[in-house]
């Protein structure tokens, strides 16, 4: 006789962990993606939703993600991983955006992104100890006319040059400590 | 059913110019201002608020505060636009707080224009210019015949010299309402009026009665509305705007994105209600195809025929997708356009899926464009509560949605194969083709896929005819091109020209030149596709075949300038480290093949090249080229080959002398510090990055080569010309 296994429904316990994973509105937003007929289409979609909210993709969030959109775990990482948009670590509360498209390049983005690195101290792709900078590289932000930029949090600074990059950097620092003290109150 | 589309569309139009009534868009004062990525990042909001501010505090009614979207004036934003009942237009540049509260007390206040502000000091005070239609196919008398004309009649009826401009445009695109050919058209601001003009007779009499008297002389006037009137009406004396020719951005700069009663207002969706209204498909593709619109997004392929090839598949279950990932890094016409008027991308879109019978779209969008990607949501809302999405559109029984998708910073998704597998939620890997998505695309059913360019022309030629577009540009290739022109030129912006503009045309009247006085060195086009064009070839005129047969492709549009200071092996090991790090990884030539080609390119760059390696390169560009899965690795190789072709002396320098003749390359510069033109100053020391600069006040100073990294700040600083870069 075959050995039997009993049967592990622990399809209701999977769900609830899922859903706790993510947020009430990235849970609905699934829930709406999974009624269209094609619903895994939406995998990319929802997370970009993900990593709005929690500034990138952790483990659990990409299982909470194919659990609820019914897709492979593998799938889930194939996709976060292929894309560059995609982050799989935290970053830094301020994350710094150099333009490396080509008309930031020919006018002279290198000397803006080797000032930022000596300034923080880090390399692209790296954040600072503090945990206040992430330094990153990107591809044209669509205002080359304002060659060369770079972009922090969602604001662009154009015509940037390696001078500027102290006097910005410190102007996001005592934004960061204006903030604490406002929220410490 | 057509006369129901007809009056349902005549009432949204009655809707529209009440709404617009409503603002006050043509009875009060408006300040129009900017706002796009680009504007926004200049400071456009802060300028916004003051406005707002300072009109609040006025406490005048009869203003109103107006968005736009960008009209491609990059360097100069913010712009800002006064347009006063009657008056001429006077548009702003870099207007900051200070600039717009001055504008609002001086100008709008006082009446006076804030002329150091103007941009490109166009404001001066005159009062009513001449526009002078110079395009190609334009009428018998050649315009600098014509120009003379008016300035002889005018000085005989006595008009005041500095009152009138006369302005010789790049082409009005007012021919679409010249039924007879031998007239001209001119027009005249700020009355906006279009006059045909056959002869001499014909000038004297709008020199006499208009210029002179002030009275429109009725009986030459052209009643009908071209496509870029209102932009030459708003931005005509400025000369980067009048060489243009404006139509895939007819509405940049003028319409309120966000406002659907503007568009239509502006007879937008006209179009699509005209071919709704008829009831044909196929005409609308036959239009389509003798209008020689070809693809915009950079392969040139007919749209005509994709249409059709999409329309004669027997399975009905069909796809439209507008692709917007605009990946190639230094364009942004797609962007400023959907941020700029959506709508027009969307009538397109509608008017495409009537054409093959799809009832499904999709936006591709890339996820680094967030406001554009607001605006077209926007759009679609807006769309949606106006009948003109959704069931039954206009009451026509077309029934369509659309719906926005985003990419995720993959350039290889713009590559059609790849972004059909990145829409169904998977790895954006491209596959073989054929099938072409005509065929079976998405989901298996059959796609047609364009560009946001290409669709945003669809509405124009539908409404002006496919005549007026096919001879606007070249024998095989109708219409104009929107370039992103960017780089070491004067005026970065965005350029709509016709096919078959020179490059030197774009680059030095539309652009302005090279900043600084140095010398151009080369165009590149097409992106990390494409090639460099150098100077020698700058009078060739642009277009699909032309710039291929040069070894460069159009492209999407991004045109960089590159000047002396430009390393040619460098600009080349740019973009192969762009196509290696896109390069998906599926087909072995252009994984691989980028990589060794980057490897090779390193070694120049850094002093290490040898004899051997130029052929080294040749024969892997053209491997790669040959065998490699899609258009990514297939082109890759162009930057290699064309700056090869046209700059193999700059190779050579670097394998054979070990010197990088625009002193691009770090390992192969030097700096040095003549001591008899050191005079101590400091200068240099002070600004070191790394301190290698050692040396008293008033005593010569010396580099430390060991430490040196080559920043080259020495060399910007020394005000004595003693810092030696070889
Ligand atoms: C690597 C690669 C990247 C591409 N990127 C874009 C793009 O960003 N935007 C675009 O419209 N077309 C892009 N294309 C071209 C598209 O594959 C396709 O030809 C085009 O969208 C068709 O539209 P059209 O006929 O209107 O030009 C790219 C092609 C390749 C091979
Ligand atoms: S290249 Fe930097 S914004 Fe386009």
């Amino acid at each position: 006789m075959m050995p039997v296994t009993t049967a592990t429904n622990n399809r209701e316990e999977v769900r609830r962990r899922s859903i706790e994973a993510l947020t009430p509105e990235i849970v609905a937003y699934i829930e709406t993606c999974a009624q269209d007929a094609h619903a895994s289409s939406h995998l990319i979609g929802v997370l970009h939703k993900v990593q709005a909210h929690f500034g990138y993709l952790g483990r659990e969030q990409m299982d909470a993600v194919a659990q609820l959109l019914q897709v492979p775990a593998s799938k889930v990482t194939g996709v976060a991983t292929f894309y560059h948009f995609f982050r799989l670590e935290p970053r830094g509360r301020f994350v710094i955006n150099v333009c490396l498209g080509t008309a930031c390049y020919v006018k002279g983005a290198e000397r803006v992104a080797d000032r930022l690195c000596e300034e923080l101290g880090i390399h692209f792709g790296e954040t600072t100890r503090d945990g206040l900078f992430s330094l990153e590289g990107t591809r044209c932000l669509g205002t080359c006319g304002l060659a060369p930029v770079i972009m922090i949090e969602d604001r662009i600074f154009g015509d940037m040059t390696p001078d500027q990059v102290p006097a910005l950097l410190e102007k996001h620092v005592l934004q960061a400590q204006r903030e604490d003290r406002q929220n410490g109150d | 059913m057509g006369k129901d589309i007809s009056s349902r569309y005549a009432a949204l139009c009655e809707t529209a110019q009440a709404a617009c009534d409503t603002l006050g868009l043509s009875s009060k004062i408006i300040i129009q201002v900017g706002s796009a990525t680009c504007e926004n990042a200049a400071g456009a909001t802060e300028v916004w608020k003051e406005f707002e501010r300072n009109i609040r505090t006025s406490g005048r009614e009869d203003i109103q505060l107006h968005h736009v979207g960008c009209t491609g004036r990059c360097s100069r934003e913010p712009i800002v636009g006064v347009l006063m009942p009657d008056k001429m237009p006077v548009l702003y540049q870099k207007v900051t707080r200070d600039i717009a509260h001055e504008i609002f007390t001086r100008h709008i206040q006082g009446g006076e224009v804030v002329a150091g502000a103007a941009l490109e000091k166009s404001a001066a005070p005159m009062q009513r210019q001449v526009i002078l239609c110079e395009a190609r196919h334009c009428g018998n008398t050649s315009c600098s015949d014509l120009g003379d004309w008016f300035r002889e009649e005018m000085e005989k009826a006595g008009v005041d010299e500095d009152a009138v401009a006369l302005t010789q445009a790049g082409g009005m695109g007012f021919c679409t309402m010249r039924k007879n050919t031998g007239t001209n058209c001119i027009l005249v601001r700020p009355e906006n009026v279009i006059y045909f003009i056959k002869d001499r007779a014909d000038v004297e009499r709008i020199a006499r009665e208009h210029l002179a008297g002030g009275r429109i002389v009725d009986s030459l006037r052209c009643k009908e509305e071209s496509i870029s009137v209102r932009f030459f009406d708003r931005y005509g004396d400025v000369a980067f705007f009048n060489q243009q020719n404006r139509i895939a951005l007819r509405n940049a700069g003028i319409v309120d994105p966000e406002s659907i009663h503007e568009y239509i207002r502006y007879h937008g969706f006209s179009a699509l209600a005209q071919a709704l209204a008829k009831g044909d498909p196929d005409w609308v593709i036959d239009e389509i195809t003798k209008s020689k619109l070809r693809g915009r997004g950079g392969g040139g392929y007919p749209t005509g025929l994709k249409w059709k090839a999409g329309r004669e598949n027997t399975e009905t279950t069909r796809y439209l997708i507008c692709n917007a990932d605009e990946g190639d890094p230094g364009a942004f016409m797609d962007r400023s356009m959907l941020e700029s008027d959506p709508f027009s991308v969307i009538e397109g879109m509608l008017i495409g899926g009537y054409a093959i019978g799809a009832s499904r779209g999709f936006f591709y969008v890339r996820a680094e464009y967030p406001l554009a990607i607001r605006r077209i949501e926007n759009a679609l809302a807006a769309c949606r509560e106006n009948g003109l999405l959704g069931d039954n559109i206009l009451g026509s029984g077309f029934s369509m949605d659309l719906e926005i998708r985003l990419g995720a910073g993959a350039f290889v998704c713009g590559e059609e194969t790849a972004l059909i597998h990145s829409i169904e939620g998977e790895r954006g890997q491209p596959r073989i083709r054929p099938p072409y998505p005509t065929d079976s695309g998405l989901w298996g059913k059959p796609t047609v896929i364009n560009n946001v360019e290409t669709f945003a022309n669809v509405p124009a030629i539908l409404v002006y005819g496919s005549d007026w577009f096919r001879t606007m540009g070249l024998e095989n290739s109708g219409g104009t091109k929107v370039f992103a022109l960017a780089g070491k030129v004067n005026h970065t912006g965005l350029v709509e020209v016709p096919m078959g503009t020179s490059l030197r045309q774009v680059v030095y009247n539309i652009g302005g030149g090279v900043p600084k006085k140095k010398t151009l060195k080369a165009v590149q086009t097409g992106g990390p596709a494409g090639g460099v064009i150098p100077e020698e070839f700058l009078d060739t005129p642009i277009d699909f075949d032309t710039l291929g047969k040069l070894g460069s492709i159009m492209g999407s549009g991004g045109m960089i300038v590159l000047d002396e200071d430009d390393c040619m092996v460098d600009v080349a090991k740019f973009f192969m480290a762009f196509c290696q790090d896109e390069s998906c990884g599926k087909c072995t030539p252009c994984r691989e093949g980028t990589k060794r080609m980057l490897e090779i390119l390193e070694r120049i760059t850094e002093g290490k090249g040898e004899p051997a390696d130029l052929e080294k390169l040749e024969r892997l560009a053209d491997l790669v080229k040959k065998s490699s899965l899609c258009g990514l690795g297939r082109a890759a190789p162009n930057p290699v080959l064309s700056t090869l072709k046209y700059f193999r002396h700059e190779y050579e320098a670097h394998v054979l002398e070990k010197k990088c003749p625009a002193h691009k390359c770090k390992a192969l510069v030097h700096y040095e510090i003549i001591p008899e033109k050191c005079v101590g100053c400091t200068m240099c020391a002070r600004n070191c990055p790394v301190g290698c600069i050692a040396g008293a006040r008033k005593e010569n100073h010396v580099i430390d080569q060991s430490r040196c990294i080559k920043c080259g700040r020495c060399f910007e600083v020394c005000r004595f010309d003693a810092v030696a870069r070889q």
